[in-house]
């Protein structure tokens, strides 16, 4: 502050304290709601003081949401959809930056324009693959004749297979396959000095060598900011997993908060319904809370 | 800008980007491809493959009015939660930049919003707002049927502005107090020095030096609410009641998945993956015209 204004500073002060009603005030319901017995969820108006009943709603939700698998499926997803983003984006980027040879440039715009359209807007295209994902290596043989060389020589049909549905793999894969950590690793590595190339270069150190030793060790930050805002990011997926997991045994928690929606009959049981959400959006809240400032540059670093 | 020192092995580079070029041509580019073809074809009913249709899928949609009404409801939501989210955080923002008393905490708490699952908050919003009840059930009592997101589509659509609102408020502050951070103190001192009130630097100073930002979100925020949407719209009120929430990316998932239309779906891919293309190649052309002021 640089001058004293107390009459603005006071308008200041109030529209915070209404902003901060604003963010807390669902949390606050959603916790209260989740504490209450069946009748007092339902009475108008909802009594805002919290009763005694949370630990018996948590474990109604858990059951009915079949939280102890779907959690467990939902942290392989998210978990793995975050490393496979860290990992693949560090090997691309490391590509377009430190390399020269003709169609570099070709691979630069191949993997920009992914990020251009999220996976919702070509929902229906990409779902086509999930029957089976080497269906375009399939039809390239079948178009260039190799199918039928292969079964002319060797007298084997070529068929290849890989049904992703109700498979890790079909919930991750398509989620990595975008640009968005690739580009903040480019950022990075060309604000890294030319000298550190030199210098290993001079040493006799290939470009594995250079990756490994010099590379990754410096980029644990960006490592960390990426691994936060993609863990939540993936968490948070709805629809690809809606669709991918269609066997009733293999979800994720957020798609289970469909089968948490009271039924329209009888009394609506929020209680229940409001504590399963607190438990599903939980860990990426409790991510966001003690991973604060990697979060915020992950994700200023990776949008811009 | 580039590298002076770069190694000169082809195939170690190639290696290095062949896991993520896989990725991207299996499930973007042949999808992406194929949805084009899906759209300029339509699936016989006996079998036999699919027939070139030509323009035909197009046609069709863009003479149906409910295709016109999704696109109409799509750009309603957009444009009234972008509003609401941008302008919010951006208030926010700048007052919590004057770094008074508690901006900690304000840094903190406005940003949780937006580590929330669309689908969570969607059904916590779903109660919050629903009729029966919940907070607001209590307009009704006051006014019996005043408020009914379950049978009003005007309501409806409220109920899911505000819920998605709520989310991108957290993220357009993450985005406002970065720049508002970025811009230098020297220069916030000078104009203090030249006799400029708080009001009068936001107005002069701040909002012009952050217009770059202002864009950028716009356009996030747009693209955003197209995708994000889902979610909250399917745990809210499914499209309904009477199709008065049935955005775009909702009724390509209801009539390619529900209603097992392909080639319509597809038609309404392209034409939803056209507009955010649009929107994108608009949003570089402002950022290359961005400011700096480092």
């Amino acid at each position: 502050m640089i001058e004293r204004t107390p009459i603005f500073n006071l308008v200041c002060y109030t529209i915070l304290a209404l902003g901060l009603v604003i963010a807390l005030l669902p949390f606050a319901i959603v916790i209260i709601a989740s504490t209450l017995d069946l009748h007092a969820v339902n009475t108008v108006p909802m009594p805002l003081t919290p009763s005694v009943h949370f630990w018996e709603n948590l474990q109604a939700a858990w059951v009915r949401a079949d939280l102890g698998n779907k959690l467990v499926h939902s942290i392989i997803f998210a978990v793995s959809v975050a490393a496979g983003k860290v990992i693949l984006s560090s090997m691309a980027a490391f590509t377009i930056v430190y390399f020269r040879f003709p169609g570099r440039y070709v691979i630069f715009w191949l993997i920009f324009i992914t990020l251009m359209l999220p996976l919702e807007v070509r929902i229906v295209p990409t779902y086509s693959i999930a029957a089976n994902a080497l269906q375009p290596f399939q039809a390239i043989l079948d178009v260039t004749g190799l199918t039928s060389l292969i079964a002319y020589l060797f007298g084997i049909q070529v068929k290849l297979e890989w049904g992703l549905l109700n498979s890790y793999p079909g919930l991750v894969l398509p989620l990595v396959a975008t640009a968005t950590g690739t580009f903040l690793y480019r950022q990075f590595y060309l604000t890294i000095p030319d000298e550190l190339a030199e210098a290993s270069k001079m040493d006799g150190s290939g470009p594995v060598r250079f990756f490994l030793d010099i590379l990754l060790p410096l980029s644990r930050a960006n490592m960390i900011a990426l691994f936060t805002i993609m863990f939540v990011w993936a968490w948070n997926q709805y629809l690809w997993p809606l669709l991918i997991t269609t066997d009733p045994k293999f979800g994720i928690a957020v798609t289970e908060l469909k089968t948490l929606i009271p039924s329209e009959f009888g009394l609506p049981d929020w209680n229940v319904a409001m504590a399963g959400t607190l438990i599903i959006m939980s860990p990426p809240l409790i991510l966001v809370i003690l991973m604060q400032r990697w979060f915020v540059r992950g994700l200023i670093s990776t949008e811009k | 800008m580039e590298k002076r020192v770069t190694f000169s092995s082809t195939t170690v580079g190639l290696l290095f980007a062949l896991p993520m070029l896989l990725l991207i041509f299996v499930f973007f580019y042949w999808p992406s491809a194929q949805a084009v073809y899906w759209a300029f074809t339509l699936e016989q009913p006996w079998g036999g493959g699919n027939a070139w249709v030509g323009f035909d899928n197009f046609r069709q949609l863009l003479s149906d009015p409910v295709y016109w009404g999704a696109i109409s409801r799509s750009l309603v939501f957009a444009l009234s939660s972008t509003a609401i989210a941008m302008g919010m955080a951006l208030i926010l923002a700048l007052l919590t930049d004057r770094e008074m008393r508690g901006h900690k905490i304000y840094r903190s708490v406005f940003i949780w919003p937006y580590a929330i699952a669309a689908p969570a908050l969607g059904l916590a919003f779903r109660f919050i707002l629903a009729p029966e009840a919940g907070l607001l059930s209590i307009i009704n009592q006051v006014w019996p049927g005043l408020w009914n997101p379950a049978l009003d589509g005007k309501d409806a659509m409220i109920a899911v502005i505000v819920a998605f609102s709520w989310k991108y408020i957290g993220y357009n502050f993450i985005f406002f107090l970065s720049a508002l951070q970025g811009i230098p103190r020297s220069l916030t001192e000078a104009a203090a020095m030249d006799g400029s009130g708080p009001l009068r630097r936001i107005f002069d100073m701040q909002l012009p030096l952050l217009t770059p930002t202002l864009f950028f979100l716009l356009v996030i925020n747009i693209t955003e609410s197209f995708q994000d949407s889902f979610g909250i719209v399917d745990v809210m009120t499914q499209g309904g009641p009477a199709r008065a929430t049935e955005l775009m990316v909702y009724k390509i998932y209801f009539d390619g998945f529900k209603g097992l239309d392909y080639s319509g779906a597809a038609a309404q891919s392209i034409i939803l993956m056209l507009l955010v293309i649009l929107l994108t190649i608009f949003q570089f052309r402002f950022i290359e015209r961005r400011v700096h002021y480092k």
